[in-house]
C-alpha cells in the first residue's frame, strides 16, 4: 500500500485531483450540518447577488440558496456516480469474463448483446430510459448503469482473452480447478488494475450524465442536483450569472479531479506504461 | 593498432538509478580486425546486447548512456560523433541484424521497398537501378525466386527467409562491420545452420568484420575466430576460439562451458516392462470452424498431431524432439487434456483419458502433471508461492494444513528456502521460478510428468541445474517423464528414448544412443547434422 501511494504521488496533478475530490466528499458529508434546511426551501430574498443578504453564493429566482444547493448536490452527484459505476462494473465484469473465458458461441452471443447497447448514443439512450421509467434517483442510476457497462465488458473480455491462454491458467486446468475458481481467483485479480482505472473514469462520466439529465428536467424532482440548478438558472444567465456559474464550476472541478485521480491510478497500477515520457 | 577496424576501450554504460547494478557494461575493451568474426558470449543480463547497441548509437537514452570510454571506428570516436554522421555510418559502414526478424522488419512494407529505402538514403541511384540491386541482393542471400520476394510482405516469408532478407538489407551497402545480435536464436536448428553458413559465406565474399552476439557455445564454436566472454557487464576472458573453448582460464568461462550439455548421449538404463502411458493413433486438427451465422468458407484445417502412437514405461524419460510447428507441444497438451484430441486413445492402465469428461478427469489429474516452458508466464503473479504449490492438493481434497506442510516440504526438495512460501513469484529469478513450477507439479505426487521445454527459456548454467534437479526428482519419486524439447543436446543428456516429430507425425523412435549413432530417417539425420558445435564436441570428448 505504501509502495502504491509512493508511485501514485509521483504524479503531482493526481495528488491535487485527489485532494480536490476529498474536499468535495467532505462538503457532501457535512452538507446537512452547515445547511440543515431543505435546499429547495425559500431561504431569503430571490435573485440576491453572491455575498448579499447572507447568501455566500447568491440565491435564485425563487430565493433558494445556491451554496446550499451545491453542497447538497455534491452528495447526489457522488452517490449516483459511485452506485451507477459499481453496478456497471459488476455487470460488465460478468459479461466480459464469460465472453472472454469461454469464447466461441458464448462470446459471440454476449458480444452481440453488448454491441446492441453500444450502437445507441449513450446520452440519448439514458434520456429515453429515464423518460420511460419516470424520473427518480433509481431510474437515473439504472439509466447510467445501462449505458456504461458495455465499455467495461469489452475491456474485461480483452483481458480474459489474453490471460486465459497464459501458462499459469493452463497449470490450474492441469490441477483440475473449476472454471469458476479459475475466473474469480486466478484471472480476475490479474485484471483488477485496468478495471479500477476505467471505473474511476466512469464515475466522472456518470456525474456528467446525471447533470445532463437533471439539466433537461429529467432529474429526481425531490433531490437537489447541480444539473437541476443550472437548468433552473439557465433563463436568467444574463441577469443572474451566479445561479448557473457556481454549480457549473462545481461539476467542472469534480469531473476534472476524478479524471486526474484516474490517470494517477493508471500510472501507479500499470507501471510499464509510466515510462512514456 | 592501425590495422584494427574497431577498437573499443574502457567503455562504461550506465543504467538508470535504482537498477540492479550501476553499470550495464564496465571497462569493456575489445577490438575487431577486417574479415574477423568476434563472438561476444554471455548469459542474459551480461550486457552483451547493450554493447552492440552502443556501437550503433542505439542506446535507450537518456536512461542508459555511455558514460566513459572510446569507440574508435577507423579513427572516429562513435561516442562523440554527431547524430547526422551516426546516421550515415549506420547501414552503410556498420549495420545490424536483430534477433527477431518479424519485429525488425516493417510489416506493412514489402521486402523490396525496405531494401530500396537504404539505397534512397545512402546512395544516389535511379529507381530502376535500386530495384535491380535489391533483386541481386536477395539472390545473393540465396532466397528462392528473388523477383517475387522483392514484392512480398514480411508475413509471407518464413522465419529463416525473413532473417535472410534482414541480412540482405544489412549487407546492401557493403558495410565494414556487421553486428549480429542473436540472429539465430529465434530460428529452428536446421534454419540456424543455414543462416550461420550464409553469414560466413557473405563474410568471405565481402571481407566484412562480424561482431556476433550469442549465448550459445555451439554457435560460437562453429563461427568465431575470437571470443569475448562477458559476465555482469565485464569481459572476463578474451582469446582465440580454440583457447577460450578448449582451454578456458577464467572460472566463469570454465563453469559456463562445463554446463553446456554434451552431444554424447548418457549411458542407457535398464528399461522397465511396465507401461504407464500410451497413446494410440492420436489425432488433433485445428481450424475447420465456421463463422457465427454459418456463412463463408470454413477455415484452413491444420493437422497438428497425426496418428501419434507412443508408449512411456515406468521410470523412463521419453523425449519428444522436433522443430517449431512439429506438433510436439500440441501432443503434450492433448495428453494432459488441456486440449481435446479428435480421435485415438490416451491410455493410463485400462482407462482411456481421451473419453473422460472434466469431472471424470479430475481424479486422474493427480497422476499426470505438467511443467511449463516460460517461468514468467506459468506462475500467477498475484498469488503467493506457497499457495501456488498448495492449490493442487487442496483442490484434490487435502486439508489446508496438510497441503501447506507438503508445499513447504516441496520447496526444500526443489532447493528453495522455506521463506519462499510467503513471497510472490516476481521476487524470484527465472531458474527459481522454474523450481516453483516443478514443485507445483510434484505437489500431487504424480506418476507421470510432462515437461514442455522446461529449460529452453533459461541460461545455460541455470539449465544445467534444473536438468539435474529433474533427474534427482525422477530417481527419488520414480517418475516417468515425457520431455518435450527442440534442443538435441538437452535431449541427449535427459532422455532414455526419443521420438522425433515432424509435421505432426512421429518419424522415428528409439533409444537415444541408437538414434544419435545411427539415425534411420533422413529428417533425423538433418536435425543431428544441424546441431551447432559438433566438431568442438568431438574434440573435447576424445
Amino acid at each position: 500500500m505504501n509502495d502504491f501511494w509512493k508511485r501514485f504521488s509521483r504524479n503531482r496533478s493526481a495528488v491535487l485531483g485527489f485532494m480536490i475530490l476529498m474536499l468535495v466528499v467532505f462538503i457532501a458529508s457535512i452538507a446537512s450540518f452547515i445547511y440543515p434546511d431543505d435546499p429547495f426551501s425559500l431561504a431569503g430574498k430571490p435573485m440576491s447577488e453572491p455575498g448579499q443578504n447572507g447568501f455566500l453564493l447568491g440565491s435564485d429566482s425563487l430565493g433558494r440558496d445556491v451554496a446550499s444547493g451545491i453542497a447538497h448536490g455534491a452528495k447526489t452527484s457522488l452517490l449516483i456516480g459511485l452506485i451507477a459505476t459499481l453496478a456497471a462494473v459488476f455487470i460488465g465484469v460478468i459479461f466480459g469474463a464469460l465472453a472472454g473465458y469461454y469464447g466461441g458461441r458464448t462470446d459471440n452471443i454476449l458480444m452481440r448483446i453488448t454491441e446492441v447497447f453500444q450502437t445507441i448514443p449513450s446520452f440519448v439512450f439514458a434520456i429515453l430510459l429515464v423518460a420511460i421509467l419516470k424520473p427518480s434517483i433509481n431510474s437515473i442510476v439504472i439509466a447510467i448503469t445501462v449505458v456504461s457497462w458495455p465499455g467495461v465488458a469489452r475491456l474485461v473480455r480483452g483481458e480474459f482473452l489474453a490471460l486465459k491462454n497464459r501458462e499459469f491458467v493452463q497449470a490450474c486446468h492441469t490441477l483440475g480447478m473449476s472454471d469458476r475458481r479459475i475466473m474469480l481467483a486466478e484471472i480476475l485479480p490479474n485484471c483488477l488494475s485496468p478495471i479500477i482505472v476505467i471505473g474511476s473514469l466512469m464515475v466522472a462520466t456518470a456525474i456528467l450524465i446525471e447533470s445532463g439529465l437533471a439539466f433537461l428536467g429529467l432529474g429526481d424532482p425531490n433531490i437537489m442536483s447541480w444539473g437541476f440548478q443550472i437548468g433552473a438558472g439557465r433563463t436568467m444567465l444574463r441577469s443572474a450569472w451566479w445561479i448557473c456559474t457556481f454549480p457549473g464550476i462545481a461539476i467542472l472541478i469534480t469531473v476534472l479531479a476524478i479524471n486526474l485521480v484516474g490517470e494517477g491510478l493508471n500510472d501507479a497500477l500499470n507501471p510499464r506504461l509510466r515510462e512514456r515520457n | 593498432m592501425t590495422d584494427k577496424l574497431l577498437t573499443i576501450s574502457n567503455l562504461d554504460i550506465t543504467l538508470p538509478e535504482g537498477s540492479e547494478r550501476a553499470l550495464a557494461v564496465e571497462n569493456l575493451s575489445v577490438d575487431l580486425a577486417p574479415g574477423e568474426t568476434l563472438c561476444i558470449v554471455g548469459e542474459s543480463g551480461s550486457g552483451k546486447s547493450l554493447t552492440a547497441r552502443a556501437l550503433m548509437g542505439l542506446l535507450p537514452a537518456p536512461h542508459v548512456r555511455v558514460s566513459q570510454g572510446v569507440i574508435d571506428f577507423c579513427g572516429e570516436d562513435l561516442t562523440k560523433v554527431t547524430e547526422r554522421r551516426l546516421r550515415e555510418i549506420r547501414g552503410s559502414e556498420i549495420s545490424m541484424v536483430f534477433q527477431e526478424p518479424m519485429t525488425a522488419l516493417n510489416p506493412v512494407m514489402t521486402v523490396g521497398s525496405q531494401i530500396d529505402e537504404i539505397f534512397r538514403f545512402h546512395a544516389d541511384m535511379s529507381a530502376q537501378q535500386r530495384r535491380q540491386r535489391a533483386i541481386e541482393l536477395l539472390a545473393d542471400v540465396q532466397l528462392p525466386d528473388p523477383k517475387q520476394i522483392v514484392s512480398a510482405y514480411p508475413h509471407e516469408l518464413s522465419g529463416g527467409q525473413r532473417q535472410r532478407a534482414m541480412i540482405a538489407m544489412a549487407l546492401a551497402l557493403e558495410p565494414k562491420i556487421l553486428i549480429a545480435d542473436e540472429p539465430t536464436t529465434a530460428l529452428d536448428v536446421t534454419t540456424q545452420a543455414q543462416i550461420l553458413k550464409l553469414i560466413s559465406d557473405m563474410q568471405a565474399v565481402h571481407k566484412t568484420a562480424v561482431l556476433f552476439i550469442t549465448h550459445d557455445f555451439g554457435v560460437v564454436a562453429d563461427i568465431a575466430d575470437r571470443v569475448a566472454v562477458m559476465q555482469y557487464g565485464r569481459v572476463v576472458e578474451t582469446g582465440s576460439v580454440d583457447k577460450v573453448l578448449n582451454h578456458p582460464e577464467h572460472p566463469y568461462t570454465q563453469a559456463l562451458i562445463a554446463s553446456v550439455p554434451s552431444l554424447t548421449p548418457r549411458p542407457p538404463r535398464a528399461r522397465s516392462e511396465d507401461i504407464v502411458l500410451e497413446t494410440k493413433d492420436l489425432q488433433k486438427t485445428f481450424g475447420g470452424g465456421k463463422s457465427f451465422f454459418g456463412f463463408g468458407q470454413p477455415n484452413r484445417i491444420v493437422h497438428a498431431v497425426k496418428d501419434v502412437t507412443v508408449e512411456l514405461r515406468r521410470g523412463e524419460t521419453l523425449g519428444i524432439v522436433g522443430e517449431s510447428g512439429s506438433g510436439k507441444s500440441t501432443l503434450a497438451r492433448c495428453i494432459i487434456r488441456l486440449l481435446d484430441s479428435d480421435s485415438g486413445k490416451i491410455m493410463i492402465g485400462n482407462v482411456d483419458l481421451r473419453t473422460l469428461n472434466r469431472a471424470e478427469m479430475r481424479p486422474w489429474r493427480a497422476k499426470i502433471q505438467m511443467v511449463f516452458q516460460d517461468p514468467f508466464a506459468s506462475l500467477n503473479p498475484r498469488i503467493k508461492v506457497g499457495q501456488i504449490i498448495a492449490q493442487g492438493p487442496i483442490i484434490q481434497g487435502a486439508s489446508r494444513e496438510e497441503a501447506e506442510a507438503r508445499a513447504r516440504e516441496l520447496l526444500g526438495i526443489v532447493g528453495l528456502d522455506e521463506r519462499a512460501f510467503n513471497r510472490f513469484p516476481h521476487e524470484f529469478s527465472g531458474g527459481q521460478r522454474q523450481r516453483i513450477g516443478i514443485a507445483r507439479a510434484l505437489a500431487l505426487n504424480p506418476e507421470i510428468l510432462v515437461a514442455d521445454e522446461p529449460v529452453s527459456a533459461l541460461d545455460v548454467s541455470i539449465q544445467a541445474q534444473i536438468l539435474k534437479l529433474l533427474d534427482e526428482i525422477r530417481e527419488r519419486m520414480n517418475l516417468s517423464m515425457l520431455f518435450i524439447t527442440h534442443d538435441l543436446r538437452v535431449a541427449a543428456q535427459v532422455c532414455d528414448r526419443l521420438a522425433v516429430m515432424r509435421y505432426g507425425e512421429i518419424v522415428e523412435t528409439g533409444a537415444t544412443g541408437e538414434i544419435f549413432d545411427a539415425p534411420q530417417h533422413s529428417y533425423t539425420r538433418d536435425l543431428l547434422a544441424a546441431v551447432p558445435g559438433q566438431n568442438w564436441d568431438r574434440q573435447t570428448n576424445v
